[in-house]
């Protein structure tokens, strides 16, 4: 493997040998686990195995309910309340699962934004990024699917709505959405591809991450401050780095141990407070609830998708250009999708040679207002459709493309960065202290 | 429900509780019963959810179902927690069920399901509890729920006890004034005016008690194993603590000489 320099796994009696001529597996084992890694990463490089844990729990509790669950439009209802009185620990299982979908999102969402603070999407880890991107695409599908399954109101409802998405796209688009519902509208047919789905998908996941990890164990950990670790000998590069195991295996695993402690008590104590109570009623083609809203996690990207209404100057302009192809809905179905493939873009769309934002004074504000425009979307997209709500969702979505498309390459150029310590031993003994004469800061 | 939940996270929100919750849709009053089961160490009332269970057969049942509710679980600890002979008594004296192989009714015994029952047009009861909710505000936020718990059993007593006394006709529908009914106006008559039922303990049956009997009833039909989630989730907390503070003293020894090399 690439990368920085680090000790190999040297098969050592004749059995390891054998084992290591024919399968590689303790090596690859072992170089994964003993992946220098920068000393100096914070807190905010928990969320990896935070994300990792999440989707190991998902599949596991998932795959224990599918043996209790029944894909079908008559029975679903029924038997997750089944699953909720009947099954040996279901309700527990049930609801782990449920609030599961929630702490991976709130997971990849620290883990996104950690990402584009200290850059680390830029060269060379582009490629992490966009698998990244693609990952955070399969968990929206699940958990969207994952969300119809238990067939309540909100199920039936939602599934409704955002299939209907793809019925805006001109001319393919009704095609589309008959063959993604298996008929005209959400029925059996829907229920039990969305089912199969659900099941496939994760695993896709899965694979997708050992893609997403070996591509950033190629080009090493980005850290706080972006520096590269030194990689001339392995050590210089020691000086830099700390082994994966045991230093942030157990760092992290404190992490995840007392984010769990939160989960649980959520999951123990209010597991329902982040659904919504229209999915403890069956579903019902033939009454609309009174507010159809998507889970927590879609509300920004959901605000970005109703915030282009008809009396948009951009959306007038976009009808006008393409003589009434692009109509508001398209534009609002455009928009949403945009608003991830300009994330995605992010590496191309920075200008700056500097990595980490801590060292760009400018950036840090922009930034700032990202995370803030992040929430706005969020309570916005579960506001209803009306003012003053309309005119803050065009703002904050505005603000949303602003920033991949032209805050980002400007910034590059007029910016002037801060200085940046020369490697990553330095920043560290910055915070806690040189070995030999240098006081503690 | 789940009054004065922290997490220590929010310990600041607890200032927004309050009695009356304001309005749901803008125009619902719905207000803050205390339950027995709120909050992470509350639990259900036994002898409540038996009067509950009175109320539901003498007055509910004639137009509602509990169809998701087998009766068997009436005997479940965490729940009424009757004995098997009075489950079998119960079930057999007041509800008849359709059975297949006998092409006929018979009473119904403990491993039937409460019978659902559509016939006035009114919603099945056994989730209402976790169907409906109090106020989800302020601002959309949901801090109000955080703090108070999600609503549903106070949003039924509320119901039941939100009658004003007016009635309109509507299409042919007599419709009932309502504070917590949404949009104010509901088909169901007042099911309850207080001395309904009489209680084996002398409980009192006024309006108020009743309605909070029956909403805490509906609450363990919609989540019978709530008591049993609970301990597993004090279980959870517990052991990942201490997990935690194991991991805790781990982490900062390992990496003690790293951090401070003068001191080794
Ligand atoms: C005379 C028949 C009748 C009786 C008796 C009755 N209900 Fe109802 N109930 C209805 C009907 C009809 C509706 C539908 C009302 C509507 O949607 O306008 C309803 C609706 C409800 C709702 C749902 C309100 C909502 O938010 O949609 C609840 C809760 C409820 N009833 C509780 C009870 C309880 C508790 C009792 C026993 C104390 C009871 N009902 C007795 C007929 C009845």
């Amino acid at each position: 493997m690439a990368g920085i320099p680090h000790d190999h796994y040297e098969p050592k009696s004749s059995g390891e040998k054998w084992l290591h001529s024919r399968l590689p597996i303790v090596g690859l084992l072992y170089d994964t686990l003993m992946i220098p890694t920068p000393k100096n990463l914070n807190w905010m490089w928990i969320w990896g195995i935070i994300l990792t844990f999440c989707l190991a729990l998902q599949i596991i509790t998932g795959i224990v309910l599918v043996m209790h669950y029944t894909p079908h439009v008559d029975l679903a209802f029924a038997s997750i309340e089944h699953i909720m009185r009947n099954v040996n620990g279901g309700h527990f299982i049930r609801y782990l699962h449920m609030n599961g979908a929630s702490l991976f999102f709130i997971a990849v969402y620290a883990h996104i934004f950690r990402g584009l603070y200290y850059g680390s999407y830029k060269a060379p880890r582009e490629i992490t990024w966009v698998i990244g991107m693609l990952i955070y695409l399969l968990m929206m599908g699940t958990a969207f699917m994952g969300y119809v399954l238990p067939w309540g109101q909100m199920s039936f409802w939602g599934a409704t709505v955002i299939t209907g998405l793809f019925g805006a796209i001109p001319f393919i688009g009704e095609p589309i959405q008959t063959w993604l519902l298996g008929g005209p509208a959400v029925d059996n047919a829907t229920l039990n591809r969305f089912f199969s789905l659900h099941y496939l998908l994760p695993f896709l996941i899965a694979g997708l991450v050992i893609v997403h990890i070996w591509a950033f164990h190629t080009t090493g950990n980005n850290n706080p401050t972006g520096v590269e670790v030194r990689r001339t000998s392995k050590a210089e590069a020691e000086k830099d780095t700390l082994p994966f195991w045991p230093y942030f295996v157990i760092k992290d695993l404190f992490a995840l141990a007392v984010i769990l402690c939160v989960f649980f008590a959520i999951v123990g104590f209010m597991p329902n407070y982040l659904g919504h109570p229209d999915n403890y009623i069956e579903a019902n083609p033939l009454a609309t609830p009174a507010h159809i809203v998507p889970e927590w996690y879609f509300l920004p990207f959901y605000a970005i998708l109703r915030a282009f209404t008809a009396d948009v100057w951009a959306v007038q302009l976009a009808s006008f250009v393409t003589g009434g192809i692009v109509d508001a809905k398209f534009f609002g179905v455009l928009a949403m999708f945009g608003a991830i493939a300009v994330m995605a873009l992010a590496p191309w769309l920075d200008t700056s040679s500097v990595r980490s934002g801590r060292y760009r004074p400018m950036f840090k504000w922009w930034f700032l207002l990202l995370v803030i425009d992040f929430f706005a979307l969020m309570w916005l997209g579960a506001m209803p459709a009306e003012e003053p709500y309309a005119s803050f969702s065009l703002i904050a979505s505005t603000y949303w493309f602003l920033y991949f498309l032209v805050i980002l390459p400007l910034l590059g150029v007029i910016e002037k960065p801060l200085k940046q310590p020369e490697t990553i031993e330095e920043d560290f003994d910055a915070h806690y202290g040189k070995s030999d004469t240098t006081p503690a800061e | 429900m789940f009054k004065n939940i922290t997490l220590g996270t929010v310990a600041a929100l607890a200032l927004t509780t309050s009695t009356v919750l304001a309005a749901g849709g803008g125009d619902q009053q719905i207000e803050d019963f205390a339950f027995s089961f709120e909050g992470p160490f509350g639990t259900f009332d036994q002898n409540q959810l038996q009067r509950g269970l009175k109320i539901y057969t003498e007055v509910c049942a004639s137009c509602h179902g509990l169809k998701y509710v087998p009766l068997r679980t009436l005997a479940d600890e965490g729940g009424p927690h009757y004995s098997d002979a009075q489950v079998r008594a119960y079930a057999a004296e007041n509800f008849e069920v359709f059975d297949a192989e006998l092409d006929d009714y018979r009473p119904a015994k403990p491993t039937d399901h409460f019978p659902e029952n559509n016939d006035a047009g009114a919603p099945d009861l056994s989730l209402m509890a976790k169907a409906r909710a109090g106020f989800h505000g302020p601002y959309g936020t949901g801090i109000s729920q955080f703090v108070n718990g999600m609503g549903g059993p106070e949003y039924i007593a509320s119901l039941l006890t939100g009658y004003t006394g007016e009635e309109k006709e509507e299409a042919g529908v007599t419709l009932y004034e309502n504070t917590a009914f949404p949009g104010g106006w509901i088909s169901m008559a007042p099911p309850l005016y207080g001395e309904d039922v009489e209680f084996d303990d002398g409980h009192s049956n006024e309006l108020h008690h009743e309605a909070q009997d029956i909403a805490a009833f509906l609450m363990w039909t919609a989540e019978p194993k709530m008591m049993d989630r609970k301990y597993t989730g004090f279980v959870g907390v517990f052991l990942l603590g201490l997990l935690g503070f194991l991991l805790y003293l781990t982490n900062k020894k390992l990496w003690a000489p790293v951090k401070h090399r003068k001191t080794v």
